[in-house]
C-alpha cells in the first residue's frame, strides 16, 4: 500500500490533535550531534536565552557552538566560511530575516560554493503572526531558485528531527523551514517510517483526488481527506516534505491516477510547492484539475495561522471545500457522503 | 613580539619613507620584481581580452597579495589541501585577475591558461574567482561584503580545532560601505579572533567616487571601536607591507586576542602612471598605451626601490 516509506497509518478523525515544537526538538538533535561529532557546528541568530541547554553548551564549546546575534547576513557567511574549514554548520535564524536578508549569503558563499551549511529557517509562513514584515512566505520560491540548495519542510516536529540526522552527511546545501512552534503532529509517536531527503512519503491511500501538502499543508490535507472520506471521497494525501528536489515521479502518478490535484502550503501560491508540482505536470503532459492553495500573492493581512489558513482558505475547511469542489464541482459545500 | 597597535606609528607613516633596517631587504627586493612582472601580467592579459578589465583595484592591491602568496602564506601549490595552511580570501573578487597571475606565476597555470578564452563559458578564469574551477581559490567570490564573515567562519573552525593556521581577507575600501562587513567586524572583535587579519585596500577609489568625495570614515578608530588592532601602512611599499606582516603577533592555539586590521593605503593603478582614480576601475590596453605601461611599472619599481 506504501509505496515509499513502510509505515501503516490508521489515521482517524477520532484522534486528538497532538501540538509539538520543532524549534525545541531541533536543536535538541543538534546539540546531541554535536557531542558525538566535531565536523558539527550550529549557529544561531540572537537564540541562545540565559539558563538555556544551548548556551550552557556554547559556554563549553565556544567555537562550535555561538550566536552571531541579530545579524543573519553574517550567521550565513561564518556559516559557509565554517564549512570551507570542514565544518558542517547548522543555521539557525528566524525564516523571514534568512530567507530575505541573507539572500544574497544564501546564493554566493553557501549554494554557489556547494557547502553543507544546514539552514534552519524558524517562524516558517505566517506562523509567527503579526504581518508580512514577520511572515516567511517568499522563501520556498527564492530557495527553489537557487542551484544546488535543497528546500526541505518537514510535515511535522519529529520528522523535523530525522531531516537533521539525515542532513548530516548529504551533499550541498539544504534549506529547512520549521514553524514557530505548537504545531500539529501528522505521525503519531513513536512512528516508524523511512525518511529519505528528495522521497515523498503517501500518506493516505485515495483515487478521486490527491492532496500534496508541505510543512503543515500536509496535517490540512491529512483533516481534509479524513473529513471527505465521511462523504463518500477516496483522497490520497502525500507529504512532500522535500520541495527541491522535487519527487516528481509521486506527482506525476498522483496525477495519472487520481486526475485532481490539491497542493497546500503556507506560502505564497507563487513560486513553492504549488508551481513546481504543476509544472512536473504540465511536463510529463497529463491533464489534471488543479488548484494551489496557500496565500494568494498578495502581502498577507495582520494575524496568525489562526485567521489567516481561514481568510486564505487553506485551513481545514478551505482544503476540504476546494477539493470536493475540484472532484465534484455540483456537490454542495459540507454533503454527507 | 611587539603587537601591531604599539608599533611607533611614524615608521608606518606613509609620508615617513621607511629606512626598512627592521626587514629583510633581499626578501623585500625579491617581492618587488615579482610584483612588478604581476602587473605587467596584469596588464598584458588585460591587453588579450577583448573588452574592459579590472585594472585600478588589482593594481593598486598587488604588493599586499605578492608579499602574501610569495611569503608569508607559506603557499605550497604542492599540498593546496593541507587542512593547517593559511588561506586568502579576495573579497573584492573583482580583482580575480590579480591571482590568477600570480597562481601562474607560481606555476599552478600558464598565462596563456588564463587568458586564453578569458570569461567564456568553460573557461576557469574570468572576471570572478570560482573555487571550483581554479586550483589555488579559497572562495568563490565576487559579491561584495561577503569575505570577512566567510573569514569568520574559517577562524572560528580553525581555532575550535586548535589550529594556529591565519585567514587573511582582503576588501576594498569602497566594498567597506556593504553593511555585512561590519556584522563581521563587530563578531570578530567581540569573539577575540586573533587569527584573522583584514586589509583594506585603501585606494581611494570606487568605481564612481573618490574617497572623501562621500563617505567619510577613519579606518583606525572605527576598527580600533570594535575591539581590533590596526596597522596603517603605504601598501605599495614592499618594505612596509613586509614589516607589517613579520610583525603580526603570534597565534596560540585556543587563546584570544585582537585580530588585525592592516589599512593599506594604495593607489589605485600603482605602477602605471595613466590610469589613476574611478575611470580606471575597468579598463581597456590597447596598442598604444601597453609599452607605456610596462616601462612604467619598471620605472616605479626602481622609483620605489631608491628608498
Amino acid at each position: 500500500m506504501f509505496e515509499k516509506g513502510n509505515a501503516s497509518f490508521n489515521f482517524s478523525m477520532d484522534d486528538a490533535v497532538q501540538m509539538m515544537n520543532a524549534r525545541d526538538l531541533v536543536p535538541k538533535k543538534i546539540l546531541q550531534l554535536i557531542e558525538k561529532d566535531e565536523r558539527i557546528a550550529y549557529l544561531n541568530s540572537d537564540a541562545m536565552p540565559e539558563g538555556s541547554n544551548v548556551r550552557a553548551v556554547s559556554e563549553r564549546l565556544p567555537d562550535r557552538v555561538t550566536d552571531v546575534g541579530i545579524a543573519e547576513m553574517n550567521l550565513v557567511g561564518i556559516s559557509a566560511g565554517m564549512a570551507l574549514a570542514g565544518k558542517i554548520p547548522f543555521a539557525n535564524a528566524f525564516g523571514p530575516f534568512l530567507s530575505l536578508r541573507a539572500v544574497d549569503q544564501i546564493h554566493t558563499d553557501v549554494a554557489y560554493q556547494n557547502l553543507p551549511v544546514r539552514l534552519i529557517a524558524t517562524h516558517g509562513g505566517t506562523t509567527p503572526g503579526g504581518g508580512p514584515t514577520h511572515y516567511a512566505i517568499c522563501d520556498f520560491a527564492i530557495m527553489n531558485s537557487i542551484p544546488n540548495m535543497t528546500v526541505i519542510a518537514p510535515s511535522d516536529a519529529n520528522q523535523s528531527v530525522k531531516v537533521i540526522e539525515a542532513s548530516v552527511d548529504y551533499p550541498g546545501p539544504i534549506f529547512m523551514r520549521i514553524a514557530r512552534g505548537d504545531e500539529p503532529q501528522v505521525y503519531p509517536d513513536g512512528a516508524d517510517y523511512d525518511f529519505e531527503i528528495g522521497k515523498s512519503i503517501r500518506v493516505r491511500e485515495g483515487v478521486d483526488a490527491t492532496i500534496i501538502g508541505a510543512g503543515v499543508g500536509v496535517w490540512l490535507g491529512l483533516q481534509a481527506s479524513l473529513r471527505l472520506e465521511q462523504e463518500g471521497f477516496s483522497v490520497r494525501v502525500i507529504d512532500m516534505h522535500t520541495i527541491k528536489p522535487l519527487d516528481r515521479e509521486a506527482v506525476v502518478a498522483a496525477a495519472r491516477e487520481t486526475g485532481h490535484i490539491v497542493t497546500v502550503e503556507d506560502h505564497n501560491i507563487e513560486g513553492g510547492l504549488g508551481t513546481l508540482v504543476a509544472a512536473a505536470i504540465a511536463e510529463a503532459g497529463v491533464a489534471v484539475k488543479l488548484k494551489k492553495l496557500g496565500v494568494p500573492d498578495e502581502f498577507a493581512l495582520l494575524g496568525n495561522p489562526d485567521s489567516i489558513y481561514p481568510e486564505y482558505g487553506y485551513d481545514v475547511e478551505g482544503v476540504t471545500n476546494t477539493t470536493r469542489a475540484l472532484i465534484s464541482p455540483d456537490a454542495p459545500a459540507g454533503a454527507q457522503g | 613580539m611587539t603587537p601591531p597597535s604599539q608599533l611607533d606609528q611614524k615608521e608606518n607613516d606613509v609620508t615617513n619613507p621607511t629606512t626598512a633596517l627592521d626587514v629583510d631587504l633581499e626578501l623585500v627586493e625579491h617581492l618587488e620584481d615579482r610584483a612588478a612582472h604581476i602587473r605587467k601580467q596584469v596588464v598584458r592579459g588585460a591587453y588579450l581580452i577583448p573588452g574592459t578589465v579590472h585594472l585600478g583595484g588589482p593594481l593598486s592591491a598587488t604588493d599586499v597579495a605578492v608579499a602574501l602568496y610569495y611569503h608569508f602564506l607559506g603557499f605550497d601549490p604542492e599540498n593546496l589541501d593541507d587542512p593547517d595552511r593559511n588561506r586568502f580570501i579576495l573579497s573584492k573578487g573583482h580583482n580575480g585577475v590579480l591571482l590568477y597571475n600570480i597562481l601562474a606565476d607560481l606555476g599552478l597555470y600558464t598565462f596563456d591558461e588564463v587568458f586564453g578564452g578569458y570569461n567564456k563559458p568553460h573557461h576557469p578564469f574570468g572576471m570572478h574567482p570560482n573555487m571550483h574551477y581554479i586550483r589555488g581559490i579559497e572562495a568563490s567570490t565576487g559579491s561584495l561584503g561577503h569575505g570577512l564573515s566567510l573569514g569568520v567562519g574559517l577562524s572560528l573552525a580553525n581555532r575550535a580545532d586548535g589550529r594556529t593556521s591565519r585567514t587573511f581577507v582582503m576588501t576594498g575600501d569602497g566594498e567597506m560601505e556593504e553593511g555585512s562587513n561590519w556584522e563581521a567586524i563587530m563578531y570578530a572583535g567581540s569573539h577575540g579572533l586573533s587569527n584573522l587579519v583584514a586589509i583594506v585596500d585603501f585606494n581611494r577609489s570606487t568605481g564612481s567616487f573618490r574617497h572623501g568625495e562621500h563617505m567619510v570614515v577613519d579606518w583606525k578608530p572605527a576598527f580600533e571601536s570594535f575591539g581590533w588592532d590596526v596597522v596603517e601602512i603605504d601598501g605599495n611599499d614592499m618594505t612596509a607591507v613586509v614589516r607589517a606582516f613579520s610583525q603580526l603577533p603570534p597565534v596560540v592555539p585556543g587563546e584570544k586576542g585582537k585580530p588585525v586590521a592592516v589599512i593599506s593605503n594604495t593607489v589605485k593603478g600603482f605602477g602605471v602612471d595613466f590610469m589613476n582614480g574611478p575611470k580606471w576601475h575597468l579598463g581597456s590596453i590597447n596598442d598604444e598605451n601597453l609599452q607605456i605601461a610596462i616601462e612604467s611599472i619598471d620605472r616605479n619599481k626602481l622609483a620605489r626601490r631608491s628608498h
